[in-house]
């Protein structure tokens, strides 16, 4: 019986339908529950109660329920929008999100694809939904979503380049791009690469805010200034397209951070022999953490300006990220 | 030697060719915003995120009551003004029925002047709070805005009890205030005033706002991103300030030592021992500091009322049934939470008003706009705007 599955399994095909279908349930599951934790939390650091009633407890039901309200808002593309253009940017928003999937290892083989240049890959993918990002807003006939959109882009082209370098410090530590080649890295030398690399990790994770797009620098979204920035025109289920991929995207940075950073699906006194079963709760709980911090940020900082952002990163992160590249490569050839 | 003509022809020559052409695009900002507050239109010529050019458009909510009141009585237009500015409803009234009182030669009560005086100074919290709250909202926080609501209820709380509205209370009387006001048993022989406990109570939501002016402050003052966003922008000269009529914490902000508490005797203030809160620069920074500190200057007046109010005593100056001023025109200016708020009675002996100018804070504090936002980029805008703490029916009466 066991022989059989695990033979219908192996066709490619099969396999592939399988893994699409895990992410495809994955994705609005991680969302959802990322969107709940956000409300609870927000509403208990501001004495608020938040959702309560839907679902009867705790209101848990409560995305559920708005889930279906957002199928059930009339889908509006304003006069003059581009379209076809307007109706692409949330799809591909949500496929450069999707796709980062691919590449996080959950447990020892469990991951969907152990790409040799996985990471690289991921800090590829991640910027596609930037694209995604200038689309809505180029394509909105909406002056604040014009602004919006651009902004998105400014803040890609100031952040990318931390985000990047932050990363070439572990990568060098590791000796491998694979992102299960990290892990295993990260096992063999006994710690979290965090230990060390403190400083970019510290720039990933800011890096990660303005790629998310989250407070501090929401910027593009800057509901006081630019009504909902590239999202003013959206409505139902193409809204709800890029609120899920908000939340999946904050998921998948912070797994990557965890995976680069934190030792992902590893925790040091649990038996590698039992990381198969434990693995993904491990690396859930890490990301669980790091979302935590966002989600804590998002609700206590006010909002850079666009300037001051381009300041902060070309200045400050940059040069920094640099120097931890120098000294780790240094340290690594001495050592 | 370099000269300025061998500077200028070096600079034209190093100039780079590549010159993108930008067209400028007028951006409309309201009437329906979401920090607008209320129906402000503001339409702006912007480059990129350079704004060079801001026009304010006002007047979308103007309710007339100016001319409303020419066919009004003075105990019905307390319930008009008390809307102008409806986010300190009660300070508004003190102005009008003062002036009136003033035509008509009647000496209010001291426990009236009391009752009123920690009644203002509730409002101007309450009104401060809400700038509190917003102000970092139009910033991007959003926390702010439930400590200083949460809190704002308490004090709201209290002027409810007595006056029976938090909003629109209508509750000042020519003469005095309306008696039979407040919770407990009436009776005609023995009219309540307060409420029970009122007092104690306010001390109590009084140590409750410092706390959270101490919260505010931690959470707001101390954040480097505010700093940030706040020091040295929109900075307001003093005398550019005065040249527009800019008034209250504003003017104050911008290092102007003037408070109408202490210069004009619409209430008795001369007997309370608080400071005039003044800033430095005149920048956003100043005006949201100088705001803090108001809120901490009021619960120091209304702790010192409440230890000199006096016990008991009439509520209400005897006046007339029916109420006339006589001939004559007075101008009676006060202190509100927004500037200063002025009202120029015209009357003929009516039981109305001839004629009644309002002079608004939030009218002169807004005519600076198109001056202090020229060059601004466009989050500024916001900040700058937000800064002002204007109420729009404030603006538009």
């Amino acid at each position: 019986m066991i022989e059989t599955i695990t033979d219908v399994f192996s066709n490619f095909w099969v396999s592939l339908a399988g893994k699409l279908l895990l992410v495809a349930t994955m994705v609005p599951l991680i969302g959802m529950l990322l969107g709940f934790a956000e409300m609870k939390l927000s509403a208990k650091m501001q004495s608020r109660v938040g959702p309560y009633f839907a679902g009867g407890r705790w209101g848990w039901a409560q995305l559920i329920a708005d889930g279906v309200k957002f199928f059930q808002k009339e889908d509006l593309v304003p006069e003059d929008a581009d379209s076809p253009v307007f109706k692409a940017a949330p799809i591909l928003v949500l496929v450069g999100t999707v796709s980062l999937f691919l590449v996080i290892p959950f447990g020892p083989g469990l991951i969907f694809q152990d790409l040799s240049v996985g990471i690289f890959y991921a800090l590829a993918i991640s910027s596609v939904g930037t694209i995604g990002v200038l689309m809505a807003g180029w394509s909105s006939a909406n002056k604040y979503s014009l602004m919006g959109g651009l902004r998105a882009a400014g803040q890609l082209i100031a952040y990318e380049r931390p985000l990047v370098l932050a990363v070439v410090g572990s990568v060098i530590m590791a000796g491998t791009m694979s992102m299960s080649g990290i892990v295993e890295a990260q096992i063999s030398v006994g710690f979290p690469f965090v230990v060390v690399q403190f400083v970019g990790f510290g720039i990933f994770m800011t890096a990660a805010l303005a790629e998310l797009a989250r407070i501090p620098f929401d910027m593009p979204i800057a509901e006081s200034e630019l009504v909902m920035g590239y999202l003013t025109e959206y409505s139902g289920f193409r809204f709800l397209f890029f609120f899920l991929a908000e939340f999946a995207n904050m998921f998948t940075l912070s797994a990557i951070a965890a995976t680069l950073f934190l030792g992902g699906y590893w925790l040091p006194f649990v038996p590698e022999s039992s990381l198969e079963f434990t693995g993904p709760l491990i690396l859930v709980g890490k990301v669980f953490l790091l979302t935590f911090t966002m989600i804590w940020f998002r609700w206590t900082f006010p909002r850079f300006r666009e300037d001051q952002l381009q300041t902060l990163a070309w200045k400050v992160l940059i040069p920094l990220a640099l120097m931890n590249i120098a000294i780790t490569a240094t340290l690594k050839v001495v050592l | 030697m370099v000269t300025d003509n061998d500077l200028t022809k070096h600079l034209s020559e190093a100039q780079v060719s590549v010159e993108i052409q930008t067209e400028d695009m007028t951006l409309n900002i309201g009437p329906q915003h979401p920090s607008t507050h209320g129906v402000l239109r503001l339409v702006a010529r912007v480059n990129g995120e350079r704004c060079f050019d801001v026009r304010p458009v006002i007047g979308y909510m103007h309710r007339g009551y100016e001319k409303l009141s020419e066919v009004r009585t003075y105990l019905q237009i307390t319930a008009l003004i008390n809307r102008i500015d409806w986010v300190s409803g009660y300070a508004n009234e003190i102005p009008f029925i003062v002036a009136a009182e003033k035509l008509m030669d009647v000496e209010v009560p001291e426990r009236a002047q009391y009752i009123r005086l920690i009644l203002t100074e509730m409002a101007r919290i309450s009104s401060h709070l809400i700038f509190m709250a917003s102000y970092p909202l139009e910033l991007g926080a959003a926390t702010p805005l439930f400590f200083a609501l949460r809190d704002r209820e308490r004090v709201l709380d209290l002027l409810e009890g007595v006056t029976g509205g938090r909003f629109h209370p209508n509750f000042n009387r020519i003469g005095g205030v309306k008696p039979n006001a407040g919770a407990g048993p009436t009776t005609k022989k023995t009219p309540q005033d307060l409420p029970a406990g009122f007092l104690a109570d306010t001390r109590d939501a009084m140590s409750v706002v410092l706390d959270t002016c101490e919260e505010i402050e931690d959470l707001v003052a101390g954040n480097e991103i505010f700093r940030a966003r706040t020091k040295g922008l929109g900075v307001l000269p003093p005398e550019v300030a005065a040249a527009f009529g800019v008034s209250g914490p504003n003017l104050r902000a911008s290092g102007v030592n003037f408070d109408l508490r202490k210069v004009e005797d619409y209430l008795p203030y001369d007997k309370f021992d608080f400071d005039v809160v003044v800033g430095e620069n005149g920048d956003c920074w100043d005006r949201w500091w100088v705001r803090l500190q108001e809120i901490r200057e009021s619960t120091k007046i209304i702790q010192q009322a409440i230890d000199g109010i006096p016990p008991s005593g009439p509520l209400q100056a005897k006046v007339p049934k029916l109420i006339k001023v006589p001939q004559g025109e007075t101008y009676v200016r006060a202190e509100n939470p927004k500037g200063e708020m002025g009202y120029y009675l015209v009357s003929d002996g009516g039981t109305g008003p001839y004629r009644l100018k309002i002079r608004s804070a939030s009218f002169s504090n807004i005519s600076i706009l198109s001056w202090i936002l020229e060059g601004v980029l466009v989050p500024d805008i916001i900040a700058i705007m937000g800064s002002l703490d204007f109420v729009l029916g404030d603006v538009d009466r």
